[in-house]
């Protein structure tokens, strides 16, 4: 007998087989997840989210009898109070009745009932995100060529002053003045010493001729073979490596004055919140910064941002400049990517249109990835007429591809466009 | 005879569970006479279980859909609460596998290795199915070379490919067993090499002057049929089989993949009909090694309380009515009932039972008759003959009669004299495999034609085969097959054609 502890064994043995269902039932699955969002709340989502695809995508057929007419006999059990002869009404509900009678519901154990499983987050955004891509994210994105960084790649033959690698450089001229027998200074000294010593007494004139003679060899010897000699020298080589650029910055901007609902507020929310779960999704590490807006923009935190009610007029270039203004000061190009929804009923006070747009055009678009314009109203019918902002916005959108603007007027829009936003399509 | 306690309290590890296990194994060998296989116990978490539980217990299998599948519903109902998970799940494999979960109590685990590592072990080792149609000792090795099998194919050939093999070969698993002759153990050098022993002695004896002796050219008409028929070993129902051995368009490796699912159906196909006595054999055998060990106070009286609670819990019968109830009976309730009332018969019989049961009643080998009784009767031919008169008052059974025709069903037996032996009849018949599996056959082969393959369902006109799976499951047997199908429901008795379905294969 053998007692085996199988518990440190590796886990996760089917994880193979569920990932080969999901991809099974890939097109249900997708559509699952799609009711799922529309009809969830944005903060869970994905979190521990069920589910329920039609079983009919999974189903295993088999030959199976089913019960339909004639005559058959069950035996039961807990009989209470019939007697042989007595007669009892069908169990109603057919083949589900938990009662007599249940046979026929033997062949169809797995039923038309829908199958339920949870979706880990990986499984759930992937799913989300099938189709969807960032706009310019793949070509150059994520591991943008734009930003390089220097790479220690080894050694060179040669190469600027500065990068002269010492230590390699004097180990070459230290063998090679060894190689070369250079005489060292302090030899030389020794030598010089011996002669002035028997200069001075002058008692061995020979052996004073010999050093003399010798002397004159070394010092031609020292000045043949250099201290350090352009053979000896090494550089440190560096090559530029594309350095990517793993974060990003969301900068929320949305106009809180009165002409916005609180319907509206909720839109601009989930608006938000799908981005910012999209960004996380690709980034490994996503800044948030909430600006809000009614005749000034200050930054907020995310809690007033989508609750604490204000009142005022409207005016869009504040918001923008308020962007520009952080944007410099915390995120630099090179190294966040830099993205910015604006949500807004389209209200802007005359004349300010101008000059946002002027803002947007100079100052924002050179240094974000992209800007998402979403106009959100009560509902779709109100956007017969262009709004002031729209237009002026339009006419910038239609010459930088970089700012893409829609409409949102039901909760069941958002996806839709955030399709429409970031849609492989949309990128081209 | 009072021994020391094995443990106490609900703590176990390994020197527990060793000595537990020694403590058993001297019950059920000396005491009880069982005969086991070599036992192999393995502590797994509950997460493995559920893996064990999707494998339908196997240790180890080949990648498939469907088993994410099963695994995503365990996982849901057990994350929800609905179930919780079996305490143990035991292998018929030599060695036989007993898998015990860590959340297990002491007491828990040596019930469990009561229950499993002698109670199932002795069955599987004894019972006449089981030595038939399942080779114990060959099965992990198998399913070892299953899984590389079927990985180095989707390696070589894709996993979209295997993958349709495999759903077709699935879909008709139930349709892939030899019912009749159970004695092909899994061996598969043995088989290949029959087969080349066969084709050689066809090969050695062939010798064409024969086709030239007069009256041997068959006549036209109704023989070239039968020829072609008794040359295809027609009819077959193993439809797995003929596909592998005869389906015209298979490659070599497809082939080898059908073979592993139909030998791995095979290697099942005793199981549900075995259930009743199965688990009423373990359960009676738990029951009894655990009150042999509190008679001889090896455990304390709150681990035998566990024990009593744990086995009723188990072995609770619910009335028809009963809101929870399936309608059907439990096998554990009715098996260990069995067990105990056929002890109750041999060794204190009523009057009622020396006349129902002659050969047992009074005979004082409960065990005896109980190791005999496990060994040579499967669930249907057990109940015809050990059901007593007792145990269906017990159970307070009655007999309905479900005739389509009438608006009311009719109770038509009930627990009096007159209603015993067709309660017992109707019983006995709802554990025959006949009764719920599809007879579906090849019967012929179009071969001078369009080599469309002609299956056959003979039934009865009230139980057809569910349609849309039947349809779904045809285009499956084309898809291996080739070239199209037709299946023909038949009127068993009158030969008149009820239903005929067709498919074709998709086009590749």
């Amino acid at each position: 007998m053998d007692i085996i502890d199988r518990r440190p064994n590796p886990h996760g043995k089917n994880l193979e087989n569920r990932q080969r269902v999901l991809r099974r039932a890939r097109a249900a699955v997708a559509q699952a997840t799609r009711a799922a969002i529309n009809q969830g709340t944005l903060r869970e989502v994905g979190r521990g989210q069920a589910v329920t695809i039609p079983a009919d995508s999974l189903h295993e057929p088999s030959f199976h009898t089913v019960f339909s007419s004639g005559q058959r006999h069950l035996v039961l059990s807990g009989n209470r109070e019939f007697s042989t002869g007595d007669r009892l009404a069908r169990p109603s509900g057919g083949s589900g009745g938990g009662g007599g009678g249940s046979g026929t519901g033997q062949g169809d154990g797995e039923g038309e009932d829908g199958f339920r499983f949870v979706l880990t987050r990986d499984e759930f955004l992937d799913l989300f995100f099938e189709d969807l891509e960032l706009p310019d994210l793949v070509k150059n994105q994520i591991l943008s060529t734009e930003v390089t960084t220097p790479v220690r790649s080894g050694i060179s033959l040669d190469g600027s002053p500065s990068q002269i690698d010492m230590a390699r450089t004097m180990r070459h001229s230290m063998a090679r003045r060894v190689a070369l027998g250079r005489p060292k200074s302090t030899q030389l000294r020794a030598m010089e010493e011996e002669i002035a010593a028997l200069e001075r007494n002058g008692d061995d004139p020979e052996k004073l001729g010999r050093l003399r003679a010798e002397l004159v060899t070394a010092l031609r010897r020292m000045a043949r073979v250099p201290w350090i000699d352009p053979v000896d020298l090494r550089y440190r080589r560096y090559t530029p490596m594309p350095k990517p650029s793993a974060r990003a910055v969301m900068f929320c901007l949305m106009d809180v004055s009165g002409s916005m609902t609180e319907q509206m507020k909720d839109l601009a929310k989930r608006f938000f919140l799908l981005l910012h779960v999209f960004l996380e999704r690709r980034y490994k590490h996503v800044d948030l910064v909430f600006i809000r807006h009614t005749e000034s923009a200050e930054e907020v935190d995310e809690e007033a941002f989508f609750t604490d009610p204000k009142t005022g007029g409207t005016i869009v270039s504040t918001a923008l400049i308020e962007f520009s203004r952080i944007q410099r000061d915390r995120y630099p190009q090179d190294s966040w990517n830099i993205y910015v929804a604006q949500v807004s009923d389209g209200d802007n006070f005359s004349g300010d249109t101008k000059k946002a747009v002027e803002i947007l055009e100079q100052d924002i678009l050179p240094v974000v990835r992209y800007f998402a314009y979403v106009e959100v109203g009560a509902s779709a019918a109100m956007f017969h007429g262009e709004t002031d902002l729209w237009r002026g916005y339009k006419f910038l959108a239609d010459r930088m591809p970089r700012l893409v603007m829609r409409r949102v007027a039901e909760r069941r829009d958002i996806f839709p466009v955030f399709e429409d936003l970031f849609g492989r399509k949309a990128a081209d | 005879m009072q021994l020391s306690l094995l443990y106490e309290g609900n703590d176990w590890d390994f020197h527990t569970l060793r000595r537990s296990y020694e403590a058993i194994e001297r019950i059920a060998c000396d005491e009880l006479g069982l005969e086991v296989y070599p036992n192999r116990i393995e502590v797994i978490t509950a997460e493995q279980m559920l893996d064990v539980y999707t494998a339908h217990g196997m240790p180890i299998t080949y990648r498939h859909w469907s088993y994410g599948k099963r695994f995503l519903q365990h996982e849901a109902s057990y994350r929800r609460g609905i179930t919780s998970l079996a305490y143990e799940v035991v292998i018929n494999s030599n060695p036989c596998i007993s898998y015990l979960m860590e959340e297990n109590t002491a007491t828990m685990q040596a019930m469990v290795i009561a229950h499993a590592a002698f109670g199932h072990n002795h069955f599987f080792r004894s019972n006449h199915l089981f030595r038939q149609w399942t080779d114990a000792s060959a099965i992990l090795d198998y399913l070892e070379f299953a899984r590389s099998y079927i990985a180095t194919c989707e390696d070589r050939h894709g996993t979209a490919a295997v993958e349709r093999v495999l759903d077709a070969a699935h879909a008709l698993s139930r349709n892939g067993v030899h019912r009749d002759d159970g004695v092909r153990p899994l061996n598969l050098k043995g088989d290949q090499k029959r087969e080349r022993e066969r084709r050689e002695y066809d090969e050695r004896l062939f010798n064409d002057l024969w086709r030239t002796v007069p009256g041997t050219r068959p006549v036209a008409g109704a023989d070239v049929a039968s020829e072609r028929r008794r040359k295809l070993g027609l009819p077959e129902e193993n439809l797995l089989y003929f596909l592998e051995k005869v389906s015209p368009r298979l490659q070599p490796w497809e082939r080898e993949v059908i073979r592993i699912v139909r030998l791995i159906a095979q290697y099942f196909y005793p199981q549900p009909q075995v259930k009743l006595m199965n688990e009423g054999c373990a359960t009676w055998v738990h029951q009894r090694i655990m009150t042999r060990l509190h008679e001889t106070g090896q455990i304390n009286d709150a681990a035998f309380l566990e024990v009593i609670h744990s086995t009723s819990n188990v072995i609770t019968q619910l009335g028809f009515d009963h809101p929870f109830s399936s309608g059907g009976f439990n096998p554990y309730a009715l098996g260990y009932a069995m067990m105990g009332d056929i002890e109750r018969i041999c060794t204190n019989p009523a009057e009622e039972d020396r006349r129902w049961f002659p050969e047992i009643a009074g005979n004082g080998d409960p065990l005896g008759t109980l190791r005999y009784a496990w060994e040579n009767f499967r669930d249907e031919s057990f109940v015809l003959q050990f059901l007593s008169p007792a145990l269906i008052r017990r159970f307070r059974m009655f007999r309905l009669l479900d005739d389509t025709a009438e608006a009311t069903l009719l109770v038509d037996a009930i627990h009096d004299d007159a209603g015993y032996r067709a309660i017992r009849r109707s019983l006995a018949r709802s554990y025959d495999p006949a009764e719920s599996d599809a007879d579906v056959q090849v019967v012929d082969v179009d071969l001078a034609g369009d080599r469309r393959l002609m299956l056959q369902h003979r039934t009865r006109s009230g139980r057809r085969l569910e349609k849309r799976d039947a349809e779904a499951t045809l285009s499956h047997t084309a898809a291996l097959w080739g070239y199209d199908v037709r299946l023909e429901e038949v009127e068993a008795d009158t030969g008149a054609v009820l239903a005929i379905h067709t498919a074709r294969p998709p086009a590749s």
